[in-house]
């Protein structure tokens, strides 16, 4: 939402969202295990590509290595982990997000210096320096990956209040952290730092200018993103049990961008749908049913349908449903 | 002059990779008072304007604000200090409406940024401080509209309300007048003179009847210096004023 449109249609539109969470929340008692499985990477993955909106979209911030947030929350729960035993949830996401939010302080406390086509740059050679840390060092015990052997739990006088080795507790974890990071930025988006923000991106010198330390701003709001990231990052890991160094390589970055191109730039929504379009489309081109042996090639399919996506559709998956809305209102209203 | 200048350059200059752009330039901007500041293209006004402001550092000399010596501060805490200023090319949110312009620029003077759970255009204070502004300015009719719809001389007015919001002293108008028809120039001159008993005002222009008509004092840069600093009557007269600038076609 811009900081022009204003709280216009704010009811019907808010109502939809709710209705889509409470799909979500329904989905495990009708949906397979396979499905299910999806509906998480479906939302983590929107965690993730709303973390980098508020950066591209609300700030106007291109960053081109947000995966490494990501990667070094969940690293983080492999490397932070005890060997025996399960971790307590209260101080491993902390952690986890803390550690992704430190590197974000670094990388955008240097990175910020630069503009445009640099600061894509400076982001890469940051995210790619975190990659060979975790691929080419002992920390990161290589291209192999670690096993996170048990899942982070909550105790309370010896009784297990909330235990994300349990499938179900997990999945209303994850998406307890959707509607957070959803909601979160939602409000931050009608604040005075949001409305900052939104300055910030159609005229940089006009608000300093106007006395807005804009640096200091966006700094803010690159770690805010960074830590956001951190909490799909840890989802991730807990999820799959499993870190490699893939997941903070460049194409992750790409991939995250992606997904915000593809739902619409601009939208805390088009960011969500965008997640649920690009993992679908994904399991699509890799599915054997539908393309046989070319499945193996589904890069390649993926690639294809995005392009045409993105030129047919400049404002995104969002873009289309406004402006039908725009379309269709003039007839309601008759 | 009596009063104590609110802001002045103490022999400034800025040099670019051997370029001399603004050469050991001295100014004063009085209280209530109109200095304007004339020159052919390239003399260095625009880049004046930026050392000023902190857009540009110095790379020699002092800017004083209220006897402060402010060389050193970046420019978003000049501004905050009281330092307005317009562009010579229009600079507004284009997308946003003519009061959330205003609105933002105002909150600059109170950004409490942390207030998350607050909507920003909730906030009375600086919704009202837009709205004295956009009143001032007389665009109180299209407080509504988006910027980028407007006409060329409403946007020049809403780049200054968006400075007025700020709550500044002192006002560096960059071509104000610029592009705009006599109908919008005389309306952007009656806003001028309403400002200046409030306001320290620099005014950059080439409308020479405008800046004749309006200016208490003139300071005339050529080539990065200051050729001349007087009274308008005195700057008219100035043989070296006539060859620089005045002789020529304008």
């Amino acid at each position: 939402m811009t900081a022009a449109s204003g709280a216009r249609s704010a009811w019907p539109s808010s109502l939809v969202t709710w209705a889509v969470v409470a799909l979500i929340a329904a989905f495990p008692w009708f949906g397979g295990r396979f499905y299910v499985d999806l509906a998480l990477t479906i939302m983590i993955s929107a965690i993730f590509a709303l973390s980098l909106e508020l950066l591209v979209g609300m700030t106007g911030l291109v960053s081109f290595g947000h995966a490494a947030f990501f990667g070094i929350a969940a690293y983080a729960v492999a490397l932070l982990s005890p060997a025996p035993g399960a971790p307590a949830l209260w101080w491993l996401l902390p952690a986890a997000v803390g550690l992704a939010a430190l590197y974000a302080a670094i990388v955008g406390a240097l990175s910020l210096r630069t503009r445009g086509i640099y600061f894509i740059m400076v982001t890469l050679a940051f995210a790619q320096m975190a990659y060979y840390v975790f691929h080419d060092t002992p920390l990161g015990r290589g291209s192999d990956g670690i096993y996170v052997s048990a899942k982070p739990l909550i105790t309370v006088a010896g009784h297990n209040v909330l235990d994300l080795a349990r499938p179900l507790t997990f999945y209303y974890f994850t998406l307890a952290c959707l509607v957070a990071t959803f909601g979160f930025l939602a409000l931050v988006a009608r604040s005075k730092f949001g409305h900052a923000l939104a300055g910030i991106k159609a005229n940089e010198q006009r608000m300093r200018a106007a006395g807005f330390s804009t640096f200091a701003y966006k700094l803010a709001a690159f770690v805010i993103a960074g830590a956001l990231a951190g909490i799909a990052g840890f989802l991730y890991a807990v999820k799959d049990g499993f870190v490699n160094p893939e997941i903070l390589a460049w194409h992750q970055s790409g991939v995250v961008l992606l997904m915000i191109i593809l739902g619409g730039i601009g939208s805390l929504r088009g960011a969500v749908v965008g997640a649920f379009a690009f993992t679908l489309l994904k399991e699509l081109a890799q599915s054997e049913a539908l393309f046989g042996t070319f499945a193996k090639h589904w890069q390649l399919t993926l690639g294809i349908v995005i392009i045409v996506c993105v030129a047919a559709m400049p404002n995104g998956l969002v873009g289309i449903a406004s402006a039908t809305k725009r379309r269709i209102a003039p007839i309601l209203d008759a | 002059m009596p009063s104590d200048p609110l802001l002045a350059a103490k022999s400034v200059s800025r040099h670019f990779a051997g370029l001399i752009a603004v050469d050991r330039v001295s100014l004063a901007v009085e209280p209530a008072s109109v200095h304007a500041l004339i020159g052919p293209n390239g003399a260095g006004k625009s880049t004046l304007v930026n050392l000023l402001a902190g857009e540009l550092a110095a790379s020699e000399g002092t800017v004083v604000l209220d006897g402060r010596d402010v060389t050193r501060w970046p420019q978003p805490q000049r501004s905050r200090a009281g330092i307005g200023r317009t562009y010579q090319r229009t600079t507004i949110f284009p997308r946003f409406s003519v009061h959330e312009n205003c609105r933002l620029a105002a909150q600059a003077h109170r950004q409490e940024p942390w207030r998350l759970w607050a909507r920003a255009s909730d906030d009375r204070g600086t919704g009202e401080r837009a709205e004295a502004a956009i009143e001032l300015t007389g665009l109180a009719s299209s407080t509504a509209r988006v910027a980028g719809t407007l006409a060329h001389g409403q946007k020049r007015q809403l780049e200054i309300a968006m400075c007025l919001a700020t709550a500044p002293r002192v006002l560096l108008l960059d071509e104000p007048l610029a592009g705009m028809g006599a109908a919008e120039s005389e309306q952007m001159l009656g806003l001028i003179d309403r400002l200046k008993p409030t306001h320290g005002i620099l005014l950059v222009e080439h409308d020479m009847d405008a800046v004749f008509r309006i200016a208490d004092w003139i300071t005339v840069l050529a080539n990065g210096a200051v050729v001349a600093s007087d009274v308008p009557a005195t700057i008219r007269a100035n043989a070296e004023v006539q060859a620089a600038y005045l002789g020529e076609p304008a």
